[in-house]
């Protein structure tokens, strides 16, 4: 069978630091690119006889996050420890939720959102090679800074079929995350970090497959190239009649190598129970109306709004996931009767502007919103034909400037009345007698050599349907 | 007129402040005293002694007075060695203070030594420290009692005028009974946690151990108090007085016959119903009251407190401080086995194990939510208790001190010596233990518990019983 | 009550290490606490709410603001094994 003879099954957990000053329960600050174990406190070493103390703040973001993915917010807040040993785990256990997360059951972007939790991040360990110390051994360094920063991490349902929805999806996410001002979601910096839980099974089958986990996909084009090496590589062992084990997984972008992550040492019983050194936290109706006030606009309320104006669902949808566009069609939205062209604004934007920029962003153009509303309003006029208007448009990325004033200095403007054309199509019908013959016999097809030499003639100042028009009246059609 | 070293350090430490207040004693003259014997002490009961004074001791003019504090080894010092009886974390040092030891030196006491305890407060005999047993003052052949007996031990050989402990099950109250000395454990939340190595964290309380009740209200006094550092402390309701009562009138005793019948020695009970026989002739009424659900007590407690300790003590795996042993195969895993098998001594040991299992997967409803469920009704049998008295009393432990090694053999032997003190601790109330006589010629303790943040009830109560008995706690000081 | 191989799964997740020969003693000593500890089984607890902590606390949380941090000098100064930047520790992987 091939890949597509299975029906692919995706859910996804999502490690989102969140954008506080300090950790998750230590007031230490924290941010990316430090000097080693220069952002650490005694919390963070986890030194005997000290106590967490939740950050308020990323409570408030953990709120807003369940908002954003229309989730229950639950009325209290408890943390449990879940132990197990590791170096880059101070105190032999991490902070997490277990059976009360913050967030409960919600749905975004037409995933269903399983929870979202809050808890600690783990410290950054350094493999260094052999150390002098003991003979013939690998040693590790460990730096602390990262240890304790306040992360959510967002579980989504199984609803998700393929790689590409999933990085879509991703993206969506990120978009909104950071619209929200909770995290800066840089994958780089491992703001953003993603596992997916993948299992496929052949189409129609009743019960779902063997789910393994991708662990920590740092860029979206490596969990959709990840998802796709290992639906593969279950594909395979599926197709040579063998069984997927359920394990954990790393996906290696370079050598596209799938390996196990399985530790023999670890019997993983992680021994959850309700952190002692905290009490729960009461949610108050306070506390979620403050995170309600602070939500901004959302990429789907957006896409929603552009549509309402007429912007077609493609072109709303790139505007709002790409916010410098959306914000540049609302500028340009407030000039003077643009309103009545939002649909063409926001195609000029979407597809001749972004073609014009390439791999460069909207800094690198110098077109004014207004100018673009002018010049799509001068083309519904008009006062030029649409390949006059994309010339323009290369002018203003390039110099900017007013859209009118262009036409006029480089002669692009529309030739109107048919006494100017008249005699230019009669010679270009004089010029290609055999064309005239087969349009005389009711022939269209060969129209295209005339509008081909009027607009050679006129420098593509003509518009085809008016030559079409003039040339039947002039062949008594 | 001048008090003498000698009588000075017979006196309790609100005596001593007010001698050194009024000019008749040189706060810096008792601070060297109690720092040479601290430093000659044959109890085995310091673990650190400070090798000077400070240049400047604390004014007198300071609530304290500037007046010696000994600290059990578990409160975090900084630059002070702070290894919690354990061989793991021998000279470690802490870059921060507790805070309910920094606020007391705010209030001018002056740390001139950290004492001896059971290993990260896992025992009721002072047997299980790395840095050897402690020896009981009043006849050194036994035990302090645990976990603080380093504190108890000190205080009553005159070798600190007070000191420090905590309590879990017992770890403050039982040590002062052994010691003839008074005892307080707070209410849970009290007394700030920060800094404290920690044995369980939902039971832990710092509490003082002291000569008269009216030093345990005068350290209390200072040291409680709501700490933004430790989101379960809450401090006290209402500010501690030194109390000044010498009747009962009104007050109604309780006392359970769960803690004070069966298991209790027969001069331990002589001793109590004497006490209580003074506290009806203070005006008390002493009726009988049942608990019944404290039986139950002890198992949930040996379910709950190894559970979070396993869970404490994970953080002891040789990687950012403490003592650590590298595995012949270099591997990570077995430098984490080595460091902790060889560093936690057998009790310590014994613990993690009955708590890891506790709480792992398959027994965690069975053990660690059930203990949680009968904590829930022992709480609730307080609450019933309170509706009909004002305090509940019992002996404070059912024998006086036993002979060094009596029961180190047998862990449940010594896990059941706690059953008068455990039920407190499950409920966070503050309980007390005074001193009541002695029982052949070893002191015996009287426990008060009221309920929750009724201090001052309770050190009433017991300074009042205290006057009538008139138990000498120089006693042991020679 | 525990057995010899649970008393080995145990100690295997709490990073101890039992000689052969203490593992039957620990198996036996476990069970002897843990069969007075199973007499809460004959409570009847149907209904009965957990109790985690005693004393009813409001649980104030951090404002999120920032305390200075240890120097890192101070930080790795008690660790038993670093480089001037970190805390050594043998590979996961080795
Ligand atoms: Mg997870
Ligand atoms: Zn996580």
């Amino acid at each position: 069978m091939s890949v597509d003879d299975y029906e692919i099954t995706i859910g996804l957990e999502i490690h989102v630091q969140l954008a506080t000053k300090t950790k998750m329960f230590s007031p230490i600050e924290t941010y990316f690119g430090a000097e080693p174990n220069t952002l650490v406190g005694p919390v963070d070493l986890g030194l005997p006889g000290t106590l967490p103390v939740p950050n308020a703040q990323a409570i408030h973001y953990g709120i807003m996050l369940g908002l954003a993915f229309n989730c229950e917010i639950a009325d209290r807040l408890v943390f449990h420890r879940k132990n197990y040993f590791y170096p880059d785990l101070p105190k032999g256990y991490q902070i997490s939720q277990f059976d009360e997360p913050l967030c409960g059951p919600g749905n975004f972007g037409g995933v269903r959102v399983h929870r979202v939790h809050l808890e600690e991040d783990a410290a950054k360990l350094t493999h260094a090679g052999a150390s002098g110390r003991i003979q013939g051994s690998e040693s590790s360094v460990v730096d602390f800074n990262r240890g304790g920063t306040a992360l959510a991490e967002i579980v989504t349902e199984p609803d998700i079929h393929s790689a590409e929805q999933a990085s879509e999806w991703l993206r969506l996410l990120r978009t909104t995350v950071r619209q929200l001002g909770v995290s800066d979601v840089n994958m780089e910096e491992g703001s953003l970090r993603c596992d997916a839980n993948i299992s496929i099974a052949p189409k129609g089958a009743t019960e779902l497959g063997a789910k393994t986990e991708l662990k920590n996909m740092n860029s979206f084009r490596f969990i959709e190239r990840g998802i796709r090496a290992e639906v593969a590589r279950q594909a395979a062992i599926l197709d040579a009649g063998g069984t997927v084990e359920q394990e954990t997984l790393h996906f290696d972008p370079r050598t596209e190598a799938i390996t196990s992550m399985r530790s023999k040492e670890d019997a993983h019983d992680y021994r959850y129970f309700p952190e002692p050194d905290m009490v729960p936290v009461v949610v108050t109706a306070e506390m979620v109306d403050k995170a309600k006030a602070a939500m901004p606009e959302l990429p789907h309320e957006r896409e929603e709004r552009f549509i309402a104006l007429g912007v077609e669902q493609g072109a709303a949808r790139q505007m709002s996931w790409q916010p410098e566009l959306g914000d540049l069609f609302e500028e340009a939205l407030k000039t003077d009767g643009a309103p009545a062209n939002a649909k063409a604004v926001a195609a000029l934007i979407t597809n001749e502007l972004v073609a014009r920029l390439g791999d460069g962003d909207l800094s690198d153009s110098k077109a004014t919103p207004a100018s673009l509303a002018q010049l799509v309003a001068l083309t519904a006029d008009g006062k030029v034909s649409s390949s006059g208007a994309r010339t323009v448009l290369d002018k203003l990325v390039e110099g900017g400037g007013d859209p009118a004033a262009i036409i006029e200095s480089e002669g692009l403007g529309a030739i109107g009345g048919g006494d100017e054309l008249t005699p230019i199509i009669q010679a270009a019908l004089d010029a290609n007698p055999d064309v005239a013959e087969k349009l005389k016999g009711g022939d269209m097809k060969p129209i295209g050599v005339i509008i081909g030499a009027v607009m050679k003639e006129t420098r593509g100042r003509a518009d085809g349907k008016e030559v079409t028009k003039i040339a039947r009246g002039l062949l008594g059609l | 007129m001048p008090t003498s070293l000698t009588d000075a350090i017979k006196l309790d430490a609100t005596g001593q402040i007010a001698a050194i207040q009024s000019g008749d004693l040189d706060a810096r003259e008792l601070f060297e005293a109690y720092r040479q014997r601290a430093a000659s002490d044959a109890h085995n009961s310091f673990t650190w002694v400070a090798g000077e004074a400070p240049a400047e001791l604390p004014g007198a003019d300071t609530p304290l007075a500037g007046l010696p504090l000994a600290v059990k080894d578990l409160f975090c010092t900084e630059g002070i060695p702070s290894q919690s009886g354990s061989k793991l974390l021998e000279g470690y040092l802490p870059p921060y203070t507790a805070t309910s030891v920094q606020k007391l030196t705010d209030a001018g006491s002056t740390i001139h030594g950290k004492t001896n305890q059971d290993e990260f407060a896992m025992g009721s005999s002072n047997e299980n420290s790395a840095y050897g047993a402690v020896l009981n003052p009043w006849d050194t052949s036994r035990v302090p009692g645990g976990s603080s007996g380093g504190s108890a031990a000190a205080v009553a050989a005159g070798h600190a005028p007070w000191a420090l402990g905590t309590d879990t099950g017992g770890s403050i109250r039982q040590p002062a009974a052994f010691c003839g000395l008074v005892g307080l454990k707070p209410t849970y939340g009290s007394v700030s946690r920060f800094g404290m190595i920690a044995f369980a964290s939902s039971l832990d309380q710092a509490g003082p151990i002291t000569r008269s009740v009216a030093d345990a209200a005068l350290l209390l006094k200072y040291m409680e108090g709501k700490d933004a550092r430790d989101m379960t402390s809450i401090g006290l309701r209402e500010p501690v007085e030194v109390p000044t009562r010498t009747d009962l009138k009104g007050l109604r005793i309780g006392v359970p016959s769960e803690l004070s019948g069966e298991g209790i020695e027969d001069g331990v009970r002589a001793s109590f119903e004497a006490a209580l026989e003074q506290a009806k002739a203070l005006g008390a009424t002493v009726t009988e009251i049942h608990l019944p659900n404290a039986p139950h007590a002890l198992s949930a407690y040996y379910v709950l407190a190894p559970a979070e300790a396993s869970s404490n003590l994970s953080r002891f795996d040789g990687v950012r401080y403490g003592n650590r042993l590298e595995a012949e195969d270099g591997s990570l895993i077995g430098m984490y086995t080595r460091t902790r098998t060889e560093g936690f001594g057998p009790e310590v040991k014994r613990r993690i194990m009955l708590g890891t299992y506790a709480l792992s997967a398959g027994f965690y409803d069975a053990y660690y939510g059930r203990a949680q469920q009968v904590r829930t009704k022992i709480v609730e049998d307080f609450a019933t208790a309170f509706e009909s008295v004002d305090v509940i009393a019992s002996p404070t432990a059912p024998s006086v001190a036993f002979e060094l090694g009596a029961k180190s053999s047998d862990p449940l032997a010594m896990y059941l010596n706690d059953f008068c003190t455990i039920p407190m601790s499950l409920a966070g109330i503050p309980a007390i233990s005074i001193p009541s006589g002695l029982a052949d010629g070893l002191p015996v303790g009287l426990q008060l518990a009221g309920p929750a943040f009724s201090e001052n009830l309770i050190l009433g109560a017991a300074h009042a019983l205290e006057q009538a008995i008139g138990f000498d706690t120089a006693g042991a000081i020679r | 009550m525990i057995d010899a191989k649970q008393v080995l799964h145990v100690a295997r997740l709490a990073r101890l290490e039992l000689a052969a020969e203490d593992v039957q003693p620990m198996a036996d000593e476990l069970s002897s606490i843990l069969g007075h500890i199973e007499q809460m089984a004959a409570l009847n607890l149907d209904g009965v709410e957990p109790t985690s902590h005693v004393v009813p606390v409001e649980g104030k949380l951090r404002a999120d603001v920032a305390e200075p941090p240890l120097s890192r000098e101070v930080a790795l100064s008690q660790a038993p094994r670093h480089t001037d930047t970190g805390f050594l520790v043998p590979s996961p992987q080795a």
